[in-house]
């Protein structure tokens, strides 16, 4: 490999001497100062800043109206208008789930529910949310359209059992999607 | 003197060279090899290492070839004109005339110079063509279904299917979700109709309950009116549906197969070995499946032995050494354990000692346990005998797995013979202590809770708690046959090695771990031993048969060390059927 020099380049000497650099910031620095102060930071307004610059006070103010479309929060579970548990616990979700925080217990539908055509269905479905990275690869991988990553960021509890969400609290987040792909609806 | 060339390549023709060894040659995909007569093109695509793809042909069964997935082109070379001599290429081969139309290869049988295609352009058509017909009515059931991820048809489609379907119409309905045995459940919409499992029912199970009503589209499978498919050997048709339209009940929606880790090893509820595999998450089984073993159990294996192992998972697995203090049990150490044990055996004479041991021991245990007699220097030991009736197949009378090992490593005829003296002794108050390892003596060795109770002394090494656990002094938790390793010699004299597929749960130990340290504690030695792989190297300098032998050297397929004279039924039937032609594999 060829050895390259690369040259120094020549300082003049205003730059030497770094002084007028310094009042340049300082000035730059006072101006924003200034501005802050008087409420009028750039992205003050689109931020709905309350307090000193752009600072948003939060958790009283929230961003979520600026949350774009693709925004991936918390995975869930959802029913469809049916009222039909969409996951029948195929476990691919478990299985592509890089951190593995999915775990899932199959369970059979009993011969007397409504939806006993579809025979298989999760008994317990947890994802454990300390570990998850919300990279949104279950709601990919889902063949029956059953988890989604929801806009929820302000996933907190107390202690490690709070952050595994089960079966019921992946559907109470998770709600009713309807408008979705629905093979199991024919009639048989 | 020299011989003219044509001379030379006359008497060197492959043909020629091939038929003297009742061979025949055969060009696949275009690279020349030899077979013995009679085997089918399938057979000999799979020994040159050719995948052909298949569903409804089956190595130890008839080919009826009905899915015609193994469609392939053919060529035989083309019959010379009258009076035109046949044209030898440099090889010494005829050059191959290709026929038009593809051949199934599962039911043809290969004849000499023949040629056999399995790519191109009109193999790929008919598999197309073939998934895409398969594919019409089968429903998009694979979330849901048992067998995604080991599905052939998933497989297949992937491979050689179109990736959509160009099908229109409503597919066709049929039955789903039936019960058509205790342990098997059948889902007709799935099936492809490869008869695999009626031809099993038929051919070797010999119960043919299963079979097909209705023609076309309409095609069912079901069993017979007033029948079930409820034969010892019923979950085998699961295990060869190429599809999941035939799923055990047992392992319904217990766990997707992709997750589950595959454990060579082998059965230890019979005579026969039956080489399985257990398939594991974690530390869970979740099923155990038959492993070819031609030797052994062909590709079969019987319901009641694949069922046996969910004690292994379960609550009443022994996790902790347990050292009984006036009526209740309280857990405790290894070491305490095993130092008491030591101490309170010396308040006994040899001969007030009694051991009692098990079948289901491996070698190596038994090894020990013998090495422990000598250590304490008592003569009286029994083996815990367990028969039932056998049945024409694989399942063995003698229901202990290891009793052709007992023989030749405690050098008794009959390792059986002394339980009825022993327990008689028991009774009587001659024998005043006793060490049972992985028997459960009130179950199955017909003690009496009152008999143990007189006894001075009772230790028991078990994998669960049982009977005779609740009177023992201490308890010693042992591991179950997935957690073991270890070699056992079945009826037929094969040495066959068991593989850890599981962890001991808790603080389980292996029973030749107990021994050992029970023998080192009586003797206040310290044992050198530390891995089963130098116990059995120990063993094997000690016992003709297995002279040379390592663990290792065993392998999944076992070897034949001892001539017994024990004929497998399952095998002899088998054997008869492919002299018969019936069979290829």
């Amino acid at each position: 490999m060829a050895v390259i020099k690369v040259q120094r380049p020549k300082l003049g000497i205003g730059e030497k001497v770094y002084f007028g650099a310094l009042i340049k910031g300082f000035f730059l620095t006072m101006g924003h100062a200034i501005k802050t102060l008087r409420g009028k930071s750039v992205g003050a307004d689109t931020l709905h800043s309350s307090g000193l610059g752009v600072t948003m006070q939060f958790p009283e103010q929230r961003w979520d109206k600026e949350m774009p479309e693709h925004y991936r929060g918390a995975p869930t579970l959802v029913t469809d208008e049916q009222g039909r548990d969409r996951c029948v616990s195929c476990q691919l979700c478990e299985f592509i789930c890089p951190p593995k925080a999915i775990k899932i217990e199959p369970g059979e539908i009993p011969a007397d529910d409504r939806w006993n055509k579809v025979e298989k269905r999760p008994k317990e479905f947890e994802i454990d949310m300390i570990r998850c990275i919300y990279c949104g690869m279950c709601e990919e991988v889902c063949p029956e359209q059953a988890i989604f990553l929801r806009k929820d960021y302000l996933i907190t509890g107390l202690k490690r059992a709070d952050m595994v969400h089960n079966k019921k609290k992946l559907y109470e987040i998770g709600g009713v999607r309807v408008g979705l792909v629905n093979k199991w609806n024919e009639l048989k | 003197m020299s011989e003219t060339p044509s001379a030379t390549a006359e008497t060197k023709l492959p043909k020629d060279l091939a038929a003297e060894k009742g061979m025949v040659n055969v060009q696949i995909d275009g690279v020349w090899h030899q077979f013995p007569k009679g085997t089918r093109m399938i057979e000999a695509c799979r020994q040159a290492g050719v995948n052909v793809p298949h569903y409804c042909y089956h190595p130890k069964l008839s080919s009826p070839g009905n899915c015609r997935m193994c469609l392939i082109q053919m060529g035989m070379p083309p019959r010379p004109a009258p009076g035109e001599e046949p044209k030898y290429d440099e090889e010494g081969y005829l050059p191959i005339g290709w026929m038009p139309r593809p051949a199934i290869a599962c039911a043809n049988t290969i004849g000499e110079n023949m040629g056999i295609r399995t790519t191109g352009e009109l193999v790929e058509k008919c598999r197309e063509g073939v998934m895409e017909f398969l594919l019409i009515n089968h429903p998009l059931d694979c979330p849901i279904c048992d067998q995604a991820g080991e599905c052939r048809l998933q497989e297949f489609s992937v491979e050689h299917g179109r990736g959509s379907s160009r099908f229109v119409d409503m597919k066709v309905k049929k039955p789903k979700n039936v019960e058509i045995g205790p342990r098997v459940r059948l889902d007709d919409e799935r099936c492809i109709m490869c008869s695999r499992c009626i031809r099993f029912m038929d051919e070797v199970a010999s119960d043919p309950v299963l079979g097909f009503t209705q023609r076309g589209t309409h095609t069912t499978l079901t069993v017979h009116p007033g029948r079930l498919l409820d034969s010892n050997y019923s979950l085998n048709t699961v295990d060869i549906c190429p599809v999941g339209a035939l799923t055990s009940n047992d392992f319904r929606f217990e766990m997707r197969v992709w997750f589950l880790k595959e454990t060579p090893t082998i059965d230890v509820n019979c005579g026969t070995g039956t080489n399985i595999i257990v398939w594991t998450r974690g530390n869970t089984v979740y099923r155990i499946t038959p492993r070819q073993n031609d030797e052994v159990n062909s590709t079969w294996m019987p319901d009641s032995h694949r069922l046996n192992f969910h004690y292994i998972n379960s609550d009443a697995r022994l996790t902790e050494p347990l050292l009984k203090k006036h009526i209740s049990h309280s857990p405790t150490t290894w070491s305490t354990a095993i130092a008491e044990a030591a101490s309170r055996l010396k308040d006994f004479a040899a001969d007030e000692i009694a051991i009692i041991a098990s079948g289901r021991a491996t070698n190596e245990e038994l090894f020990l346990t013998r090495e422990l007699m000598q250590q304490i220097g008592t003569k009286r030991f029994a083996l815990v005998p367990r028969f039932a009736e056998a049945d024409e197949l694989l399942v063995a009378a003698d229901r202990n797995p290891n009793t052709t090992g007992a023989k030749l490593i405690l050098g008794e005829n009959d390792p059986y013979a002394s339980l009825d003296s022993i327990r008689a002794d028991v009774r009587s108050g001659k024998i005043k202590a006793l060490l049972v390892f992985a028997e459960d003596l009130i179950t199955d060795a017909d003690f009496t809770p009152e008999d143990l109770r007189g006894l001075g002394y009772l230790m028991q090494s078990h994998h669960s708690a049982n009977p005779t656990a609740e009177r023992a002094d201490l308890v010693l938790p042992s591991a179950a046959f997935t957690e073991k390793r270890g070699s056992m010699i079945n009826l037929s004299g094969r040495l066959q090695r068991l593989n850890r597929a599981t962890e001991p749960v808790g603080q389980v130990r292996d029973d030749w771990e107990i021994l050992r340290d029970l023998i080192s504690a009586i003797s206040s030695t310290k044992s050198e031993l530390y891995l089963i792989e130098e116990l059995f190297k120990k063993l094997a300098t000690e016992y003709p048969p297995l002279e040379n032998l390592t663990l290792s050297k065993i392998g999944h397929q076992g070897i034949s060390v001892i001539e017994t004279g024990y004929e497998i039924p399952l095998l002899t039937h088998e054997r008869a059927r492919k002299a018969a032609g019936t069979i290829n594999g």
